[in-house]
């Protein structure tokens, strides 16, 4: 295959999908936050399992005539809340993940295929079509992940407290189960916006490896984070610019990028192994 | 002088089985109690209660003339040694810093003023050399001078230890129970230390809350560590073996005594 990227229009293109890219970038930000928490909590396969639910709703949404963004968050709340609710140890939370997983994926095929309509729609559920989605869904998709974002940066410090050290959190006052249940509110509406980019099977290149990256390099508690939301941002972002001058879509550029990254971190994090045990 | 904590005839069943009954203990300002017992006797109970996290089946417990629901940040807590979850990953000074900010709302960003204060805490429990490393590379005993700090940096008035000396060796819980012992009496707070060995903290405890059998006994060392009471309170014939300083109980029943608890 030969991919001609071609950006001698590139300037047009990108006026054309400001919204979408600033939609990326403020998921990039998200990601980052949103993956240092799943991270810390061991939740990863945890967002696996709401994002096929969270695909199984759109999927409903689609072939019903309803809003596929509000359908898709429907699934993944639904999904965040059980998981939430019915498992605190991470372990019967694996378990209903698995239980959960197939059964959404499931009832997402099924509903596709008595879709009508064109099949493009349907693919890009699965793999993301953030430019295709027209401005108006972009800006609701931007106002939506700038609220979570401020409800993010409001439990920020407490979140992570009740995800890394939970029996002193809960002994001095922090409730857990409400952090828990913030917690995965946010993880599932997160989960839907980044559905909208990069479809449901590879939402974990967003809300997984940019914090398991960043954890390579440092345990600092403000510079993860922060590396975490820079390797979100361009992630996110440099992928939707590459999908723009190859003519692609976006959801393998962004996980390139995404998973570049890591192998860049885990290197890093090599390399100072080998020199630490020298010295 | 008033009390920091009071438990007013207290009782809590679990299950079927009731861990106390009548229970009855002021604690005054800076006091160092130790709660001793065998496995399932209630001693994390206790403190569990006292943080509002179990229901009291009858009496009440009042921190500072409230009574606690739900934790509080006026309460330093040491756990057990065990490691964190092996996905979670933190630098010892964000852990520590947690102690002083972790419950509060907003982002996690170290001012000038809490790094501060995060450094004397960690230097009053002697791990200011250990501030930039991952807690779950240290030893036991250094992950458990890390929570005496976390636990003191916010000036807490009371202190609850949750066998904070498991899984550590002989010399490094006289380590961590000195440290306890002296940063407690530094800060005029009073420590509840559940332990299920007397002896580390035997030279620095003002009473002994003993609980067996679904009774208690409180008092002194001398007054407690008694054949006769314990043998009262154990409902069998139990001897208490003094040895060079240290405490032995032997006796039916009381062979669990040392086991680890769960």
């Amino acid at each position: 295959m030969n991919i001609v990227f071609d950006f001698s229009d590139f300037g047009y293109l990108v006026s054309l999908v400001l919204i979408s890219l600033l939609v990326a970038g403020l998921l990039g930000v998200l990601g980052g936050l949103v993956s240092t928490l799943v991270v810390q909590r061991d939740a990863s396969f945890a967002v696996h399992g709401i994002s096929e639910l969270s695909f199984a709703g759109a999927s409903i949404a689609l072939l019903a005539g309803f809003d596929v963004t509000l359908g898709s968050i429907f699934g993944s709340l639904l999904a965040a809340l059980v998981i939430g609710l019915v498992a605190g140890k991470s372990k019967s939370r694996n378990s209903i993940t698995g239980v959960l997983m197939p059964f959404g994926l499931g009832i997402g095929i099924l509903a596709l295929s008595l879709y009508p309509g064109r099949a493009g729609n349907k693919f890009g559920l699965l793999t993301g079509s953030l430019v295709s989605i027209g401005d108006y869904k972009a800006q609701s998709l931007f106002i939506l992940a700038g609220a979570i974002l401020i409800t993010l940066l409001v439990f920020w410090r407490r979140l992570l407290f009740s995800s890394i050290d939970p029996a002193v959190a809960r002994a001095r006052g922090v409730n857990l189960r409400t952090q828990s249940i913030i917690f995965m509110l946010i993880l599932g509406i997160t989960v839907a916006i980044s559905i909208q980019v990069v479809g449901a099977l590879l939402v974990l290149s967003l809300l997984v490896t940019p914090a398991a990256a960043a954890n390579r390099v440092t345990n600092s508690q403000l510079w993860g984070p922060l590396l975490a939301v820079i390797f979100g941002v361009v992630s996110a972002v440099g992928g939707m610019l590459l999908s723009l001058g190859a003519a692609l879509p976006v959801s393998p550029f962004i996980t390139t990028i995404s998973f570049t990254i890591y192998l860049v971190c885990l290197l890093i994090a090599l390399i100072r192994k080998k020199v630490s045990s020298w010295q | 002088m008033t009390n920091i904590l009071s438990i007013q005839n207290a009782k809590l069943v679990i299950g079927e089985k009731t861990l106390w009954n009548h229970l009855n203990l002021d604690v005054a300002p800076g006091e160092f109690i130790a709660i001793i017992g065998a496995n399932g006797s209630g001693k994390t109970s206790l403190l569990k209660a006292i943080l509002g996290q179990l229901k009291l089946n009858s009496g009440t417990i009042r921190f500072q003339y409230d009574l606690v629901q739900q934790g509080s940040d006026k309460i330093g807590y040491i756990p057990q040694n065990r490691n964190l979850e092996e996905s979670s990953s933190i630098l010892v000074k964000d852990l520590v810093r947690f102690g002083l900010s972790g419950h509060k709302l907003g982002i996690f960003l170290p001012t000038l003023s809490s790094n501060k204060k995060v450094k004397e805490a960690l230097r009053c429990a002697d791990a200011l050399h250990l501030a930039n490393k991952n807690f779950g590379d240290l030893s036991g005993g250094e992950q458990q001078r890390v929570r005496v700090a976390q636990a003191i940096i916010a000036e807490p008035v009371l202190l609850l230890c949750d066998e904070p000396l498991s899984a550590l060796d002989l010399q490094q819980q006289q380590i961590v129970s000195e440290l306890i012992k002296r940063e407690a009496k530094d800060h005029n707070a009073a420590v509840l230390f559940v332990t299920h060995d007397v002896n580390p903290v035997l030279d620095k405890v003002d009473r002994v809350l003993y609980l067996a059998n679904g009774s208690f006994s409180i008092g002194t060392p001398d007054e407690v560590f008694k054949s006769d009471v314990l043998s009262e309170l154990y409902g069998t014939k139990v001897e208490v073996i003094r040895n060079s300083g240290r405490i032995v109980v032997v006796g039916a029943g009381v062979h669990d005594h040392h086991e680890e608890e769960r």
